[in-house]
């Protein structure tokens, strides 16, 4: 009888190449499919809006496909302040949130390991800030450090800031707002490459003459890089691309404002949508660029 | 980029309530305890530090949800049930409007992206095929595309075809930005089956469609639910990629961004306090629950 | 600092009073441990006696709860391991993943900014064969090359003591014994002082020129491996180097020559010299293949020890050798290793046999009797399992 079970198997097994990539295909088909028609070719709609010209006595908001590629250039003349600002704002809360973060994902990846449910704790406190409104989050801050706040009136008292400084509005609280927004996005990428680092490397490392400082830079961090890269990238992008915390509403101010504000407003306020989507593919160039570069010098592309 | 799977797995891994291990892959030795030095607590002491510096916003958000607040919720003005009691109350129910409406919107979306991310979830790891790279790549760019690019995109999509931006377009977007979240964080799971168990059920004389809904489906369900969790929440809190594709309709994020010019009213508080506890509580409980197991396969050796 | 330089030669290792305990148990109690340079030490003992946390100590991965590590007459307790002039072969081998294989080699020599580090790291490469794949990745390397790497990474440094931890636990048959005659080799080449730690009686014999039996963290009985397995002193000894046969019985006469013990009424007799107690209750013993079988009663002689009549109730071939296991009435089932001199086993299933060994093959153990079989339980797989299941129940409630 097994025999023959084994013989029906493998009369049913012949076919079946073809008739598994058809099931490939039914799995496939409309998750696919859908990200093609609700993301490839919007990302396609983009450049081609990108490149629109207005409508001849049109109204505001009307616009007539063209290869009108001075859209770019204008955007570039217009906002060149607000690219490099958000580039500089991200850059400046990746650094601040990998210092905040690396340590903090060392302490619970490494040290807690012999505690498993103090570790999964801490990591619900990594993350307990998901599950409240970003916004009222980036609110709470802003009314924690305005002028009035206790922290700033403290700090002015000590005369550790000019009595008529501000923090919200400047560049330093987005900057701040910023980091504390993507340091869980920083922290777990982090946790889960330190969690898996083997601290026989680490012992093997103090064996061969490595002070513990050396040990550190020659060992733990590179081995640690594949969670470095994600960590930086998870923060560096929504960061480039973010509108709220560098909003006048939240902790920006008129000088502030990042490339997200001025998409934000050119969609959606001047319905100047060539102007936005011209933005939208200078914010997504410039980051597909960085990132590319980056993860080839970082030496992991396997990560992709 | 496995990064933001890494972390979306982590995420994910919380909820799960057996086996987040092999979602976040085999654990590496301990560690031996060092001697004690006094630079032994310099590390225990900043992380208590951070959780705290991490948890400020929540406390305050949470601690003004009982302020007597009028119409904006900035100063103290004294201690109060009322805003927990009477959520619907303020601005004709317009907190609540909004709230029902991210929450249909997180439903509807997470049941979609949950299912289509499965689909391809499965076929990823169990199929050969051609394209696979570029597939994988379409699957990578959402989560490596900045938001404010996803949501004009759409947006200027649904212009060029002349679509009302109404309810359908946010549940449209979220899902598109959700399904690579389901697909990583199942795909975590899907990887770690051993085929042995399905090939047995094969063996035993299990169908195809018995196998998969008697063997493989019970086994991925942990991951499954870990990912609608994931993309319930990722909808949830959506606020960029929503404004650009809501038109009219009103979320709770977008509401809070709106309000946030002439004051948030404390209703907002309670509304967000309360989705903070309930998942909190949902995460401790599988946490715990997963521990007490651990604790218990440990003692029976 | 000693670590600055490189070692001339090696350097005695001492352990005086060490004490080591983890929360819930005691690793190592009261250990006193000499080894002279330039010797090839080995520790020998079953997983959980204490002789990995030993090497651990010695290589300052942790910390001695009591007692003092001196190398080369100097005390290094409180030294952190990167000030200790000690390398380590680990079990895992802990080749860094991250750099090439020469790098690997030459990371010790760089932290320690000697001079030409990559030329040494080379040659230290040619030494274990691997010179050729120094810009290879580790992960791209045999499970005996990454072996070879991770020694060629500790002795280049020169240290003037070499702890092996395990090494060869994870390679299979053919390659470990060839690797045991290159360490051996390189060993006298170099002529570090060899700190070995292993659970393979047979690896420990082979290299070193002394071995530690180690239990419950106590060295049991320490020596050269052929006195060691000719002489064991204790139950536990005689039983995990190699296999004996062991008879308890009251001692009926002691003599300036011999101590006689009756075994169910049979005189068994160990010279005075070979047993460690003299009087009471005692245990002796003698190695299986010292054993001869008769199917007819031997003549009674004083210079030989005959037990029987026993039926022999299972043969075994194993090509160079026969195992008999003879059960004899009152002594117990007795094992016989016998050479294949003939064709065929020379006795039966069945057969009725007597057993002879030469008086002076007898050894006495010092165990107090009563204990014999709490020693001879510590290293089946029951209760190795059930100190695992401790050490995690232990580790889960920390």
């Amino acid at each position: 009888m097994a025999f023959a079970a084994f013989s029906s198997t493998s009369v049913v097994a012949e076919p079946a190449p073809r008739k598994k990539s058809r099931i490939a295909l039914f799995l496939l088909l409309p998750g696919i499919l859908y990200l093609v028609l609700f993301f490839l070719t919007p990302l396609v709609s983009l450049v081609l809006t990108s490149l629109q010209a207005p409508r001849e006595f049109g109204d505001i908001g009307q616009y007539d496909y063209a290869f009108n590629w001075q859209n770019y250039v204008q955007v570039v003349d217009a906002y060149w302040p607000h690219i490099l600002r958000s580039f500089g704002y991200a850059l400046a809360a990746t650094v601040f949130a990998l210092a905040f973060s690396y340590p903090l994902a060392y302490f619970i990846g490494v040290k807690a390991r012999r505690w498993p449910l103090l570790q999964s704790l801490m990591l619900v406190l990594v993350i307990a800030p998901f599950f409240i409104s970003f916004l009222l989050r980036t609110l709470a801050w802003k009314q924690l450090l305005s002028d009035e706040s206790f922290v700033i009136t403290s700090l002015k008292a000590l005369s550790l800031m000019a009595p008529d400084a501000h923090f919200t509005g400047t560049p330093a609280a987005v900057i701040f707002g910023l980091t504390y927004n993507f340091i869980p996005f920083m922290t777990l990428p982090l946790f889960t490459t330190l969690e898996r680092l083997d601290t026989r490397y680490l012992e093997a490392g103090s064996d061969l003459y490595a002070s513990p400082f050396q040990v550190f830079r020659k060992v733990t961090i590179p081995l640690s890089m594949p969670g470095i890269v994600a960590g930086t990238l998870l923060t560096f992008i929504p960061a480039a691309g973010d509108y709220v915390n560098a909003s006048r509403d939240f902790l920006g101010g008129a000088d502030t404002q990042m490339i997200g504000n001025v998409i934000e407003a050119n969609f959606l306020v001047l319905q100047n949508y060539p102007a936005a989507a011209a933005l939208s593919i200078i914010l997504m160039a410039v980051i597909l660029v960085i990132v590319g570069v980056y993860v080839k010098r970082s030496g992991t592309e396997e990560l992709l | 980029m496995s990064g933001e799977g890494q972390a979306g797995t982590v995420v994910a891994g919380l909820f799960e309530t057996e086996n987040a291990e092999t979602a976040r892959g085999s654990r590496a030795p301990l560690p031996r305890p060092r001697r004690w030095s006094p630079s032994s607590w310099i590390l225990p002491a900043y992380a208590i530090l951070a959780f705290i510096f991490l948890l400020i916003p929540i406390a305050y958000t949470f601690i003004f949800s009982f302020n007597d607040s009028l119409k904006s919720n900035i100063s103290w003005r004294g201690f109060t049930f009322d805003k927990w009691l009477n959520v619907c109350a303020v601005q004709n129910g317009a907190v609540c409007e909004a709230f029902a409406n991210s929450i249909v919107i997180g439903v509807v979306a997470t049941v979609v992206a949950t299912i289509l991310g499965t689909m391809i979830a499965i076929a990823i790891v169990r199929y050969r095929f051609r394209a696979r790279s570029g597939i994988s790549l379409l699957l990578f760019l959402p989560m490596a595309t900045p938001e404010v690019v996803l949501g004009a995109g759409l947006a200027a999509q649904f212009l060029a075809f002349g679509v009302p931006k109404d309810m359908l377009t946010i549940i449209l977007a979220h899902t598109m930005f959700c399904i690579s979240f389901v697909v990583v964080t199942v795909k975590a799971r899907v990887a770690s089956l051993d085929p042995a168990l399905e090939e047995a059920g094969r063996d035993l004389y299990g169908s195809p469609t018995q196998v998969f809904l008697r063997v493989t489906f019970p086994l991925l369900l942990p991951g499954i639910i870990a990912a609608a969790l994931l993309s319930f929440a990722l909808s949830f809190d959506d606020f960029i990629i929503t404004n650009f594709n809501s038109g009219s309709v009103m979320t709770f994020p977008k509401y809070i961004y709106i309000s946030a010019s002439r004051g948030i009213p404390a209703e907002a508080n309670v509304i967000a306090s309360a989705v903070f506890l309930f998942a909190i509580a949902l995460v401790l409980v599988a946490q715990i629950s997963q521990a007490a197991r651990r604790r218990k396969l440990a003692k029976q050796g | 600092m000693a670590a600055s330089q490189f070692a001339d030669s090696g350097a005695d290792l001492t352990l005086v009073g060490i004490q080591k305990r983890f929360p819930g148990f005691t690793a190592i109690e009261d250990l006193n441990l000499e080894i002279p340079a330039g010797s090839f030490f080995a520790l020998l003992g079953p997983s959980g006696c204490g002789k990995t946390t030993t090497l651990r100590l010695v290589a300052g991965l942790e910390e001695p709860t009591a007692g003092r590590i001196l190398i080369g007459g100097k005390d290094v307790t409180s030294t952190k391991p990167h000030q200790r002039p000690v390398n380590t072969v680990f079990q895992s081998y802990a080749l860094f993943p991250h750099m090439t294989i020469l790098e690997n080699v030459a990371f010790g020599l760089r932290r320690r900014k000697v001079s030409d580090p990559v030329n040494r790291a080379h040659e230290a490469l040619r030494l274990v064969e691997l010179d050729h794949l120094a810009a290879r990745k580790p992960q791209q390397l045999s499970g005996g090359q990454q072996q070879r790497v991770a020694l060629a990474r500790a002795i280049v440094n020169r240290p003037a003591l070499l702890l092996l931890d395990e090494p060869l636990g994870a390679l299979d048959l053919k390659l470990r014994r060839q690797m045991q005659l290159e360490l051996k080799t390189i060993q006298e080449e170099v002529g570090l002082t060899f700190l070995h730690v292993t659970h393979d009686q047979e690896e420990a014999m082979t290299m070193a020129d002394t071995v530690a039996v180690m239990n419950k963290g106590q060295i049991e009985q320490m020596g050269a491996p052929e006195a060691l397995y000719e002489l064991p002193h204790t139950a536990f000894v005689a039983n995990f180097l190699g296999q004996s046969n062991l008879f308890t019985g009251e001692v009926v006469e002691s003599t300036s020559a011999v101590v006689a013990v009756d075994v169910a009424g049979i005189r068994v007799a160990v010279p005075v010299a070979r047993a460690q107690r003299h009087a009471g209750a005692v245990t002796v013993g003698v190695r299986p293949e010292k054993l001869a079988i008769h199917r007819d009663a031997p003549p009674a002689d004083s210079g030989t020890n005959v037990l029987g009549p026993g039926r022999v109730i299972d043969v075994s071939f194993s090509g160079v050798s026969t195992q008999y296991l003879v059960a004899i009435p009152g002594a117990g089932t007795i094992v016989v290793f016998s050479q294949n001199r003939e064709f065929g086993p020379i006795s039966h299933v069945g057969d009725d046999v007597w057993i002879s060994w030469n008086v002076e093959h007898s050894f006495g153990l010092a165990d107090v009797p009563d204990e014999v079989q709490r020693f001879a339980g510590d290293t089946d797989t029951k209760s190795i399992a059930a100190q695992r299941r401790e050490a995690l129940i232990a580790e889960l409630e920390d």
